[in-house]
Parts: structure tokens; sequence; C-alpha cells
């Protein structure tokens, strides 16, 4: 008995009319947003790694100066929102890939789900929601631009 | 028709005697899959620990700063500059298959397009990881 394995090009059969076909958004979306994150992953690495004194010159005082500008603020993220949701997509193939029992593939599919979900609030929330010089930060560690309370 | 399909997956015409294999099995799209696969997770394990780590500017200066203090060490040094390789590969073997996707022309040169993708790897790290490792081991000015 022999098996005739379809050509790779044979389109699929559609399920059913009206029904959105989420992995073929799914499949898009990874290839849009990795043209996107080239461009910010690689400004990102620059700006932080590559330029000046690089990782020696990440401190406090350094984020404080890139997120006064919107720029950074919102070139951050939309980094974040991109690559959580392609890194989690990502992690969703792999998991549907190699956990063959139900009850195991569901678990890993949520703690994906819940972590990105979590990062990303948090993430935005800390970008938008910084104050460097917040009353909440401890006077000895103010920076000198702060105004003194 | 089985034939038909197994050599819509054949990419190379050659007079050897063994299997030509297939576009992934085996090949250079084999190991850039997998390659393409590991490094896609190491990336996003970074970046969960990477969302936590900024998220201490919230918290205070020292917070963050002592966090940050962790990555300038050498030992970390290393790690960064192995995550900064391995996102050079994923970025460019991505728009690799990008361009098998949707570049009329992509499968036919996806083997040349795997080894542009190695020798811009290659340049990319040749320039990236003296600077960062010269900075990691160095005293900064
Ligand atoms: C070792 C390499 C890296 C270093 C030293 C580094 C450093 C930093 C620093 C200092 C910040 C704070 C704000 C800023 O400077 O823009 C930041 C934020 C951020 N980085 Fe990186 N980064 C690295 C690699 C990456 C990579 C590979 C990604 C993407 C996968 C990434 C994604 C992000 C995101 C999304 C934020 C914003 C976090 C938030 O919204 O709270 N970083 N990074
Ligand atoms: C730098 C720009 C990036 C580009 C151009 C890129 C491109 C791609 C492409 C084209 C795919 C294949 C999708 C498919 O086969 O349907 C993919 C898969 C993947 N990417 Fe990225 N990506 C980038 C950044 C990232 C980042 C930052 C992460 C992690 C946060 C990540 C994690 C993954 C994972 C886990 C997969 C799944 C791999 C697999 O199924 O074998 N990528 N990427």
């Amino acid at each position: 008995m022999s098996t005739i394995i379809e050509s790779p090009r044979q389109p699929q059969q559609r399920a059913s009319k009206g029904r959105v076909n989420w992995e073929k958004y799914g499949w898009i979306y990874m290839r849009a947003s990795g043209v996107l994150l080239i461009i910010l992953i690689f400004g990102h690495l620059f700006v932080n790694l590559v330029q000046g004194d690089g990782i020696k010159a990440i401190d406090f005082a350094f984020v404080a100066g890139k997120y006064a500008t919107p720029f950074w603020q919102i070139w951050d993220v939309v980094m974040l929102w991109l690559a959580m949701i392609h890194g989690s997509n990502g992690m969703r193939t792999i998991v549907n890939d190699y956990a063959s029992n139900p009850t195991v593939r569901r678990i890993l599919l949520g703690a994906l789900f819940v972590a990105a979900v979590v990062l990303i609030v948090l993430g935005t929330l800390v970008v938008f929601t910084f104050d460097p010089c917040s009353t909440l930060i401890p006077a000895d560690q103010a920076l000198s631009f702060c105004p003194v309370p | 028709m089985p034939n038909e399909a197994v050599s819509t997956l054949t990419t190379a015409r050659s007079s050897s005697k063994r299997p030509a294999g297939t576009l992934y099995r085996g090949n250079t799209g084999m190991w850039s899959w997998v390659l393409h696969r590991i490094t896609g997770v190491a990336i996003y394990f970074f970046l969960l620990v990477h969302v936590l780590d900024t998220a201490m500017i919230r918290v205070s200066p020292g917070a963050y700063d002592a966090v940050m203090s962790t990555y300038k060490n050498p030992i970390m040094g290393l790690g960064e500059t192995a995550l900064v390789i391995a996102i050079m590969f994923h970025a460019f073997n991505g728009l690799r298959i990008i361009l098998i996707d949707f570049w009329s022309k992509g499968a036919k040169y996806q083997r040349l397009l795997f080894w542009i993708v190695i020798a811009v790897w290659v340049i990319g790290t040749l320039g990236f990881a003296p600077i960062h490792l010269h900075n990691v081991f160095t005293e900064p000015h």
C-alpha cells in the first residue's frame, strides 16, 4: 500500500467559509515583524553596545537620557511588542512540534501566553511611567539635575 | 502524483549517484533551520530576562545599576557576544526565509542565499566582536 504525499504547494482545503485563517496571519506576521525587528534591534544594539563605551556606559542615567525623548520610548515599546509576539508565536510553533502530550502542550502554550501578556504590559508601563526624578527615589541615589525636595 | 511531488522538492541536479536530497533534509536547508530554531529560542529566553532587568529602572537607580553591573563582568560579556552573534544569524537567515517565500527567484537561489547569509554573518561578527570584547575587557576612558 502506498500513501500519496501531496505536493507541498497544494493549496490547503478551506476549513469553512467565513472563518479567519489565523495561521496565515501568524505566518505573515512572523515575516513582517522580522523585517521591522532587524531595524529596531540592530539600532538598539548599535546605540547600546557599539557606540561610545558600549556596555560599560549603561546605567540609570543612560536610560534616563534615552527615555527623556519620546523617540526612544516609542522605539523600545514597538520593539517590545513586536519581539515578544514574534518570539512567543515562534515558541508556539516549536511547542506544537515537540509536545506530543496534549496536557503538557496546553500547559506550555498557556505559559507562553501568560508570559507574553505579563511582560508586554510590564515593559510598556515601565517605559511610559518612568520618571527619572521620581520622589520615590532615595535622595542619595537621585540624579544631579533633579530638583532637591 | 508522488513522483511529481518529489521533483518539486529537489533543488540540485547533479550526475552524482547519491540521492540529491531535498530543500531540507541533510542539506544547508536543514542546518539553517536547526540554527534558526536554536537561536530563536535563545533570544526568546534572553528577552524574558531583559524586560525584567530593564524594569529595575522603575524601582531605583541603585537597583538598576546593580543588575547592569552583572552585565559588565567578563563572563557575561562573552555571553552578550554570543547573543549578538546568534541574533545576527537569526536576522540574516530570517531575511533569507522571507526572500525564499516572497521573491520569485528566492527558491531557485536558496543555496546561494544561504552562503550569502553565512558570509554576512561572519563579516558582522568580525565587525562586532572586537568592539564589544574591547569594551568588556578594558576600563572605560
Ligand atoms: C546585550 C545586549 C543588550 C543590551 C546591553 C541591552 C540594553 C538595554 C537597555 C540599556 C535598555 C533600556 C532602554 C534603552 O536603552 O533603550 C533596553 C531596553 C530594551 N531592550 Fe535591550 N539590550 C540588549 C539586547 C536586546 C535584544 C537582543 C532585544 C530584543 C530581542 C532587546 C530588547 C529590548 C526591549 C524590548 C527594551 C525595552 C524594555 C521595556 O519596554 O521595558 N534588547 N535594553
Ligand atoms: C532580528 C530580526 C528577526 C527576523 C528577521 C526574524 C525572522 C524570523 C522568521 C522569518 C521566522 C520563521 C517563521 C516561519 O517559519 O513561519 C522566525 C522564527 C522564529 N523567530 Fe524570529 N526573527 C527576528 C527576531 C526574533 C526575535 C527577537 C526572537 C525572540 C524574541 C525570535 C524568535 C523566533 C522563534 C522562536 C522562531 C520560531 C523558530 C522555528 O519555528 O523554528 N526572532 N523568525
